[in-house]
């Protein structure tokens, strides 16, 4: 243990002062790789800690970033009052999927395609809501890009940098602590066998559903992030499988149910895809989709040959597991 | 809107709706069998339309010819892939699964990509622009005849499951997978062959829907989906539920284009398999679990 805080303290130590030398693009890619281990560790939390399968986490990002940005688009109202009510609504989303789907009895795959129809049903949904601007999409003011504007959210890209860093320190943070609350130990529990942890008198029904609001909430904040980001939202992007599916990829490459996997399997997967683009750019391989391809191949060889992702036998030899 | 116009979408919507079953039927028969869901099954059948419409450019053949052939590769492929790649998958978590046979959609999405480019592609023949008519009722003759190709292959494999003894092992491999292996029976080739047969069917609906619509290599995913929501709905692992669903869901897709508007009718669909999900989770012809 005393090993991996030291770890822990250099790699944070590393990040914070990153800025200094990464600029433009390094910086960020680096923001992205942030992004996707802070929403992989909250779709940990519903997955890897409490064993609940969701393949519509891009329902919350979606819901979350529309909620701060029609806020903040149609009245003027800034992100930090509009976090809450996008945290607010998320979670009341989430606790209806949960509770719709754990009252009736729903788990594995089942539970996954209805996590799936909900994001797709939204995702049509906002297509056809002219208040949020439909297909064509809802661009917020773009402001001063030099100096830091707290108060709106709004500055330079190293801003967004330190945000994105503060917010997956945070979620580290907290899931470490989750993992050694009683919650995570009736989480895991329920992960490793429901019926038994029912038996011991487990309350299975309302911990899968904390561990779906606390995911639900925290991915709403990804959601915020993402609309004062990027400062474009459109339904048939945010809301898109495929995003699900980019948040699921890096705690299930990097190691699922640990708390450095989303972390590793973020940084990993976004690196591999620039690096491929890098490749293929330097040996004038420019096809559309060849991309991918490499990408696809790279993941079936390591789902194939890590099924427990990279963590669990990095943190073996690195000697970091105990 | 007149009644004639009602009945017209509708049929049109059930004819297209058979083709979506025996797309469905496919995921259904490898998910009762080898408890595996099929990630990249509408990826699959995007290979198949792209067989047909690279069949029919190089040497004329018809859709309804280019089956055999694309039947018979996609059994191979759908078997080597069961007994190579999937196999050892089949004890792991659901989750490992899925990203094996996303990773197998995503190369497949993009080797399309590679090599047909983005443009969509179809098949022109004269009798796609033909229908018979009965008073007001217009049967289109392409969709007709590709329903009647997505029924006859249903029923082909149908009676392959009730009435040959191979049909009979791998149902005794999916009701009990101990007591099959205590019998003798290989299982694992056992799953080989259902996800073959599975390919198969998928083949066969994308020959006939390459009639039906133009293809693109990005049409995968939403084909996937759709084959999810109607074996969600009809039962997943019935056969006559997946049937029963795309009826229902290529119905309620053609009613919601003309009511509502075409680009809301997925949202019937999705809101459809939630109401199934809550209500009547094993499907509307599954058994209980």
């Amino acid at each position: 243990m005393r090993r991996a805080t030291a770890g822990l303290a250099l790699l944070a130590a590393l990040l914070a002062v990153l800025p200094a030398f990464a600029r433009g693009y390094a910086l960020s890619v680096a923001t992205l790789i942030l992004y996707f281990a802070y929403t992989g560790q909250a779709w940990n939390v519903m997955m890897g800690f409490a064993g609940q399968l969701s393949l519509g986490h891009s329902l919350y990002v979606g819901v979350g970033a529309y909620a701060a940005g029609a806020l903040f688009f149609h009245y003027g109202i800034g992100p930090w009052a509009g976090l809450w009510v996008a945290i607010l609504l998320c979670v009341a989303l989430g606790l209806l999927v949960g509770f719709l789907a754990f009252r009736f009895g729903i788990s594995g795959v089942y539970f996954a395609l209805l996590t799936i129809a909900f994001a797709e049903f939204t995702r049509i949904g906002f297509d056809h809501l002219d208040w949020i601007g439909g297909p064509a999409g809802m661009f917020l003011r773009v402001a001063q890009r030099d100096t830091w504007d707290l108060a709106n959210f709004r500055g330079p890209p190293v801003m967004y940098y330190y945000a994105m860093l503060f917010l997956t320190a945070g979620a580290f943070a907290l899931c470490s602590f989750l993992l050694k609350s009683k919650a995570g130990y009736y989480w895991l529990a329920i992960r490793e066998n429901e019926e038994a942890a029912q038996a011991l008198g487990i309350n299975t029904f309302a911990w899968k559903m904390l561990a779906v609001a606390v995911s639900s909430a925290m991915t709403a904040v990804a959601g915020v992030f993402f609309a004062f980001y990027y400062n474009n939202l459109f339904p048939e992007q945010i809301f898109h499988i495929s995003r699900s599916i980019e948040i699921i990829l890096g705690p299930i490459i990097g190691g699922i149910g640990t708390l450095f996997g989303p972390i590793l399997g973020a940084a990993v997967l976004t690196l591999l895809s620039d690096g491929i683009t890098e490749l293929l750019g330097a040996l004038g391989w420019e096809l559309p989709g060849i991309k991918q391809v490499f990408y696809g191949i790279v993941l079936l060889i390591v789902i194939v040959f890590l099924p427990h992702g990279i963590w669990p036998g990095l943190a073996r030899k690195l000697r970091l597991d105990r | 809107m007149t009644w004639d116009l009602v009945a017209n979408v509708a049929i049109a919507g059930v004819l297209t709706g058979l083709v979506y079953g025996l797309m469905a039927l496919g995921l259904s028969v490898i998910f009762g069998v080898v408890r595996v869901v099929n990630f990249a099954h509408g990826e699959m059948m995007t290979i198949a339309m792209y067989a047909t419409v690279a069949l029919f450019a190089a040497w004329r053949i018809d859709p309804f010819l280019a089956v055999v052939p694309v039947a018979a590769a996609f059994f191979v492929f759908g078997y080597l892939l069961q007994a190579r790649l999937i196999n050892p998958f089949v004890t792991r978590p659901e989750h490992s699964q899925f990203i094996l046979l996303l990773a197998v959609a995503i190369i497949i999405t993009n080797a399309l990509m590679v090599s047909f480019g983005p443009d969509a592609r179809n098949v022109q023949v004269d009798y796609q622009l033909e229908s018979y008519a009965i008073g007001p009722i217009l049967f289109d003759k392409a969709r007709l005849y590709a329903a009647g190709m997505a029924l006859a292959a249903s029923a082909a494999l149908f009676a392959f499951f009730r009435f040959s003894l191979t049909g009979k092992a791998i149902r005794a491999c999916a009701d009990n997978y101990l007591g099959a292996k205590v019998v003798g029976l290989d299982v694992k080739r056992y799953y080989a062959l259902t996800f073959g047969l599975g390919a198969a069917c998928v083949a066969v609906a994308g020959c006939m829907m390459i009639l039906l619509v133009d293809v693109t290599p990005i049409l995968g995913p939403a084909y996937t989906l759709l084959a999810f929501v109607i074996v969600i709905v009809g039962g997943l692992g019935s056969m006559g539920g997946a049937l029963l669903g795309g009826v229902l869901i290529g119905l309620s897709e053609a009613l919601a284009g003309l009511f509502i508007q075409p680009s809301a009718k997925s949202m019937i669909s999705f809101g459809l398999l939630i109401l199934v999900l809550l209500f009547r989770p094993q499907g509307l012809l599954g058994k209980k679990a």
